[in-house]
């Protein structure tokens, strides 16, 4: 019964999102209020409706109940409860179902909240909304139900990949939807805006909050997701630039333009047309990447199943969104009035360089991601890997750092290099410093190289901005760009201390043979077996001592599970404030010795607090946004009141 | 400076600016691709037309039964990749992936010596039902049922 609710309700969002992109466009068109009236219980009812209906699936996984094909596929009544529940996203249809309610969410929310703008706008911007909304509940119902029933009941359940049974991944695939999701907002505002023609500074300041609040999810989940690559996969990276990853990255480089764009239309009007361009390509780069993952196209942990009827389906709907998106964009972008002008020397200057730089790496991003799929076409296969993403996206991301350090410190409009030369001093000085303490270490690498020279820098001037301010009186919007950008710095840090410093030892050790690496020693006490709810292992257990330090155990375990059959490698990390020691163990040798690796990756955990700071300060900016917004209605209201009693007096 | 231009003409100059970024990233991006992307190889491919020493390639096949030979230090092995028609030695130092068995499909990362051993950087050879690395689709029919019969037997 429960899945039958959940189905129904998925086609009665739907049949509303039809009425909402019908009432919203008539509204917008003909200036109808009555009908308009419509569009946006429609939005609400349907964002009750997708939450009822991830309930329903959420449930039937939750009682693992076998008669729905989803969970017979997925799951397993053995699971511990939280990956139960993980596992209704863990999967296609379960995910395509969690990725419409978060675009009901959100469009429900905009149609609850959002009054600032001129009704008509809003009006084309849920008519948008809904339709790109529609597309995503076909494919769902048609070609992905997540609710189909089994005629024959089996037994028990597939299991879910044993490398998705991981708490920090339980969480990872829906911070990264609301991130990707939430971006189709921006996609809506600026359709609408463009439908409307009215690209005006409010419509920057209304559409901001909600892009901010996207990004922040989504660095979040890159973070994490970074992370889990990091400690589940035991091969001690961070990053593989493995076309899902870099799925989750386009959009956000196009999010972070965004971002940047839209502060200087809504402070000085400028950059229209280059806003709006990125309001579209970042939920366009969003719907790319979901093909790319869940379309089968590549195969990775990610592609749940290769189905060829499904790739097509979102292949069609990227055409139709995207291409449609543009093609309104080529029609109406020259009927967007210019904007202010700014000399080269401002912060829009700064921003524009940011904007150009960003751009550009999602291009190399974009085209080296998608070249394997050209060349396939020509019966080529070929991987893109980090010798091509590095140094490529080098090239643009190291200039954009040293604006970076400039930017933040310029006013609006035209500033002269006169004016900060004190800061700019300071930020030199530091850099050079570094600079000359680095060339002592050898072979550490170009890249590495330059990111601390330019982290020390960057890090410096992240909180440039705040000298000779009152702390206190500084707005959280600036507070928020300081710590986002301090962020940056850090995990480039993390990044490059790791690449420069990091020290890797591949040994065969007997129980009780001494194991090395970097400043730490130790040795293999012993070796078990251990035993989970649905998987056995074989446990090292190692104790080590940092520089002659207390004795600190480590157990990597390489793990088997039954449901489905697969072994995985749990590393041990030990966690210091100066980096980590990660430990894999491998298989046993015919000599009878175990296989082990180690690293010392100095610094590595700057990378994630590094995203994490960064994702700290978009909640900042968004707190402090959100609060003079709402400052500005409440006077905005009183002044309202005083002059309606000026009008009774009167 | 800019400030001197007309809105009309501060506009195209960010145009310009934009689409010559844009430009200059992807012919960069190509020319990089060209240099950077590493080839697909099965082992009758590096048989036919060799690639050069030292050049970064990915080698798929099957593990040869009987091939893989632990060495003296606990942690290189060597074995041979085939594909029904030629065969390559390969040398891997590190933690095999745990779904390395011989006669199983693998894929792997790194490239020639000039004795015409492929010296793996990285191996990978974890595929359940869900996860099988795609190049191994170009294999004979002989050897997908293999796989096949491996994957899921």
């Amino acid at each position: 019964m429960i899945p039958e609710i959940g189905l129904a309700a998925l086609w009665l969002a739907a049949a509303l999102a039809a009425l909402q992109l019908l009432a919203g466009f008539i509204g917008a068109r003909h200036d109808n209020a009555e009908i308009a009236s419509l569009a946006r219980p429609a939005a609400l009812l349907q964002a009750i409706l997708c939450g009822v209906a991830f309930l329903c699936l959420l449930y039937v996984f939750a009682v693992t109940d076998l008669s729905v094909k989803l969970v017979a596929t997925n799951s397993h009544s053995m699971k511990p409860m939280i990956f139960k529940l993980s596992g209704a996203w863990g999967n296609h249809e379960g995910s395509m179902l969690l990725w419409i309610t978060v675009m009901a969410i959100a469009g429900g929310a905009i149609a609850l909240i959002e009054r600032r703008l001129p009704e008509k706008t809003m009006m084309a911007t849920l008519s948008a909304q809904s339709f790109v909304g529609l597309g995503f509940y076909a494919f769902l119902l048609i070609a992905s139900n997540p609710f189909e029933r089994l005629t024959e009941i089996p037994p028990e359940g597939n299991g879910l990949n044993p490398l998705l049974q991981d708490v920090g991944l339980a969480f990872h695939p829906p911070t990264l939807y609301i991130g990707y999701v939430g971006l189709s907002i921006a996609f809506s505002f600026a359709l609408g805006a463009l439908l409307t023609r009215n690209v005006t500074p409010d419509f920057a300041r209304v559409m901001r909050p909600w892009v901010l609040a996207a990004w922040i999810f989504l660095t979040i989940g890159i973070t994490a997701g970074s992370y889990w690559a990091y400690y589940e996969l035991g091969w001690g990276g961070w990053w593989f630039w493995d076309p899902v990853e870099n799925a989750s990255l386009m959009p956000w480089l196009a999010a972070t333009a965004l971002l940047h764009s839209a502060s200087v239309l809504a402070a000085r009007d400028a950059l229209r047309t280059w806003t709006i361009m990125l309001g579209v390509i970042a939920f366009s780069m969003s719907m790319v990447g979901t093909f790319l993952v869940r379309s089968g196209i590549l195969t990775s942990v990610h592609a749940f199943a290769v189905d060829p009827q499904r790739g097509s389906f979102i292949l069609a709907l990227l055409v139709l969104y995207i291409g449609g998106a543009l093609v309104l964009f080529a029609l109406r972008a020259s009927t967007i009035a210019e904007g202010e002008r700014f000399s080269v020397m401002s912060r829009e200057g700064a921003l524009v360089v940011n904007n150009v730089g960003l751009s550009a790496i999602l291009g190399v991003v974009l085209i080296g991601t998608l070249y394997p799929l050209f060349t396939e076409a020509f019966d080529v296969r070929v991987s893109v890997g980090p010798p091509y993403f590095n140094p490529v996206s080098a090239i643009f991301f190291l200039p954009m750092m040293l604006v970076l350090m400039v930017g933040p410190l310029l006013r609006w409009k035209s500033d002269n290099a006169g004016r900060i030369m004190k800061p700019l001093a300071l930020i030199g000085a530091v850099m050079l410093t570094v600079l000359i303490r680095s060339l002592f270490y050898e072979d550490i690498g170009l890249l590495p190289f330059l990111g601390l020279v330019l982290a020390a820098g960057v890090a410096v001037a992240s909180v440039a901005p705040l000298f000779g301010r009152s702390l206190r009186r500084t707005p959280l919007a600036i507070w928020g760009m300081c710590v986002a950008h301090l962020g940056i710095a850090v995990a480039m840090f993390g990044m490059a201390a790791d690449t420069a410093f990091q020290k890797e030892r591949l040994v065969a050790a007997n129980v009780g043979d001494i194991v090395e690496v970097g400043p730490w020693t130790g040795q293999l006490d012993t070796v078990n077996a251990v035993a989970g709810p649905n998987w056995t292992a074989m446990q090292a257990n190692l104790t080590m001592s940092y520089e002659g330090g207390p004795g600190q155990e480590a157990h990597p375990q390489s793990r088997n599970f039954w449901t489905p059959v697969m072994e995985t490698s749990e590393v041990a990390l030990l966690t210091r404030w100066n980096g980590q020691l990660y430990v894999a163990v491998g298989n046993q040798g015919q000599d009878g010795r175990w296989q082990l690796r180690l690293w010392w990756k100095p610094f590595v955990t700057f990378i994630w607090y590094g995203g994490l700071l960064i994702a700290l300060g978009g909640a900042l900016a968004l707190v402090g946004r959100v609060a003079s917004d709402l400052r500005r209605r409440r006077h905005a209201d009183e002044e309202d009141m005083e002059d309606e009693l000026a009008e009774a007096t009167a | 400076m800019t400030s001197a231009l007309k809105p009309k003409h501060q506009r195209l100059v960010l145009i310009v600016l934009a689409v010559a970024a844009l430009i200059g990233a992807t012919l960069l991006a190509m020319v990089a691709l060209r240099d950077q992307a590493s080839y697909f190889y099965v082992p009758s491919d590096i048989a036919e037309n060799p690639p050069e020493p030292g050049q970064a390639i990915r080698l798929g096949g099957m593990v040869e039964e009987g091939s893989i030979v632990e060495l003296p230090d606990g942690v290189s092995v060597t074995f041979v990749v085939h594909d029904g028609v030629a065969r390559v030695p390969v040398t891997f130092t590190g933690i095999l992936p745990d779904l390395f068995v011989e006669g199983s499909g693998v894929v792997a990362d790194g490239s020639m010596d000039v004795s015409g051993t492929f010296v793996a950087e990285n191996v990978l050879a974890k595929h359940d039902e869900n996860y099988m690395p795609r190049e191994l689709e170009d294999m004979t029919p002989d050897q997908v049922r293999e796989t096949i019969a491996e994957t899921t037997g």
